[in-house]
């Protein structure tokens, strides 16, 4: 249990499978972190998916104003695959910040649901084919920019 | 038939109106708002379309306490976050906390020390058993079962007697920290709490016997708001809704994290996926939580509870990410560094926000009144779910 041979099995497989659409791939014990491409994110999912990874634990967007671009993260498990539970697998993608939109992944994971629409309200991040791209946790008068924007200064502050 | 525009016009998100009609009736239908003035356990709305007293559409409408806990987070140091974060579920406020400290770990590159690790899986089950009972004591009195109200609630008190004489405090403890926990456990505590947890095992028996067993509850609740497996998986549910429906999946095991790997104890798990077994396993985690505890008092080790730092905890340019068990499900932080005091970026995802999915899939087709048992099973928490923070705490530091 104490090696991360498993983990790197993974990897391998999905270097095997996905090749340049990869464009980093790091394993250690329990841990896989994976970056794609916004265009191919779709198709890394869905080979995730085909190793045995079944839930969306988590999605969250992070806003770098210097470079102009959104760091979007993906975490993801599996519950059923009794040797996979132990991964969490990281898929990150990076969006440019002008044309923020990207493919929804809940037609691969349907438990990217929420998260997704979270990450929209917070950031703006536009989630192509999602049925809901609307508010949930902020107030319906909200009528600023998206507050985990940097720009968004906290009152006081 | 409601459109979906009205809905959405319910929702002011078009014409951000907020929609203060209680009932609506379209034809045969009746548009009801449920909350969102506390229908129990926090602020939140359920907008439930109903022909004749079925269900035909529900709109979870999450958010009444929003307070934006991860924006809040960038602006104070890994420790003043700590106060803040545990604030979304006081009630589990350990548990909360837990994989924040191990995020936080990380990347201060850090490790407690051993006492301090055991410390922190006494502390964290202790808080799964007040969250349980709390729980239990809403379920039971939504279900119209006033002694189930009762009971589980006093006996919380001893639970949060023994919490408080280790963190100071009845609920928000602030006591685990990066690199341990705040301070040892009293001297006469093994003696208190192995008297409380005998109490408490013949309570439970107790429970079963007036509440569990009880034929009309079991009427209520047996058969109803069936989360099958595969659709428990696919929705992301997580924690003991996801083991009522048959999967073998719980952090303390998958990982594990901290010293659960040192500690004997099993995973309830149940195959039905209805109310009855939703709430069958929290009762279970109770006994095997009360198991822990006990197996923790008789091996934990001598010596120091945390790391003592000197100066400010600053940590490398990097990211850490870690999750744990709360009482609900899974508790996860992605914490992102830029090597300031500050965390650049907190993300918090919570077991009852992935579990609020399953209120829409459980509810269509059902009768109002099996409304409490699915609503209520699926323990849901809405503080939880809209990542309330204490706003006080904004200028507070």
């Amino acid at each position: 249990m104490t090696n991360s041979l498993m983990e790197k099995d993974l990897s391998d497989n999905l270097k095997k499978t996905l090749g340049p659409k990869l464009k980093v791939i790091e394993s250690t014990e329990r841990r896989i972190k994976i970056e794609t491409t916004p265009e191919n994110i779709l198709e890394v999912a869905t080979s995730i998916k085909k190793l045995g990874f079944d839930q969306v634990m988590s999605n969250g967007g992070t806003d770098y104003p210097d470079k102009k671009i959104f760091r979007l993260d993906y975490h993801i498990i599996s519950v059923n695959v009794k040797k996979l539970r132990r991964t969490v697998l990281q898929l990150t993608t990076h969006i440019p910040k002008d044309n923020a939109t990207i493919n929804t992944l809940i037609t691969v994971f349907p438990s990217a649901s929420y998260h997704e629409q979270e990450t929209h309200e917070n950031l703006g991040i536009v989630f192509e084919g999602h049925p809901r791209m609307e508010r949930l946790l902020l107030p319906e008068d909200w009528d600023d920019i998206p507050p985990l924007l940097k720009e968004f200064k906290l009152p006081g502050r | 038939m409601v459109s979906d525009q009205k809905i959405g016009n319910t929702f002011g998100i078009d014409n951000r109106v907020f929609n203060s009609k209680i009932v609506e009736k379209e034809g045969n239908r009746l548009v009801l708002n449920v909350g969102p003035q506390h229908p129990g356990s926090g602020h939140f709305r359920l907008v439930v379309t109903i022909d004749g007293d079925t269900i035909v559409d529900i709109k979870p409408d999450p958010g009444y306490v929003h307070r934006g806990a991860e924006k809040m987070a960038e602006h104070r140091t890994y420790i003043q976050n700590i106060p803040h974060l545990e604030r979304p579920v006081i009630i589990d406020s350990s548990n909360i906390l837990f994989s924040y400290v191990l995020a936080c770990e990380q990347i201060l590159d850090i490790t407690p020390p051993e006492r301090g690790e055991y410390i922190r899986i006494l502390m964290s089950e202790l808080n799964r058993i007040i969250s349980h009972t709390y729980w239990l004591s809403i379920y039971g009195i939504f279900l119209g079962h006033s002694t189930m109200f009762m009971w589980p609630m006093g006996d919380r008190e001893l639970f949060i007697d023994l919490a408080q004489s280790i963190g100071g405090t009845r609920v928000t403890f602030s006591y685990f920290i990066p690199g341990g926990v705040r301070n040892d456990i009293p001297d006469d505590f093994k003696e208190k709490a192995l008297k409380t947890f005998s109490y408490f095992d013949k309570r439970l028996v107790e429970y079963e016997k007036i509440f569990f067993n009880n034929p009309l509850v079991l009427q209520r609740t047996k058969g109803i708001g069936i989360l099958k497996k595969q659709d428990a998986i696919n929705l992301g549910i997580t924690g003991p809704n996801l083991r009522a429906s048959g999967v073998n999946s719980d952090t303390r095991k998958d990982e594990p994290y901290s010293k659960y790997d040192t500690i004997d104890f099993d995973i309830p798990v149940l195959k039905e996926g209805d109310c009855h077994s939703r709430a069958k396993i929290h009762l279970e985690e109770m006994r095997q939580s009360l198991n822990i505890m006990r197996q923790v008092l008789d091996i934990i080790p001598e010596g120091p509870v945390k790391h003592i730092f000197r100066g400010q905890m600053k940590g490398e340019p990097g990211e850490a990410f870690s999750r744990t068990e709360a009482a609900r499900g899974t508790m996860f932080y992605h914490i992102i560094s830029d090597g300031e005091i500050n965390p650049y970026r907190v993300k918090i995802s919570v077991p009852s926000f992935r579990n609020l999915i399953a209120m829409k899939h459980l509810l269509i087709g059902k009768h109002i009144a099996d409304m409490p048992p699915i609503y209520w099973g699926l323990d849901y928490w809405p503080v939880e779910a809209d990542k309330c923070s204490s706003w006080k705490l904004l200028n507070s530091f």
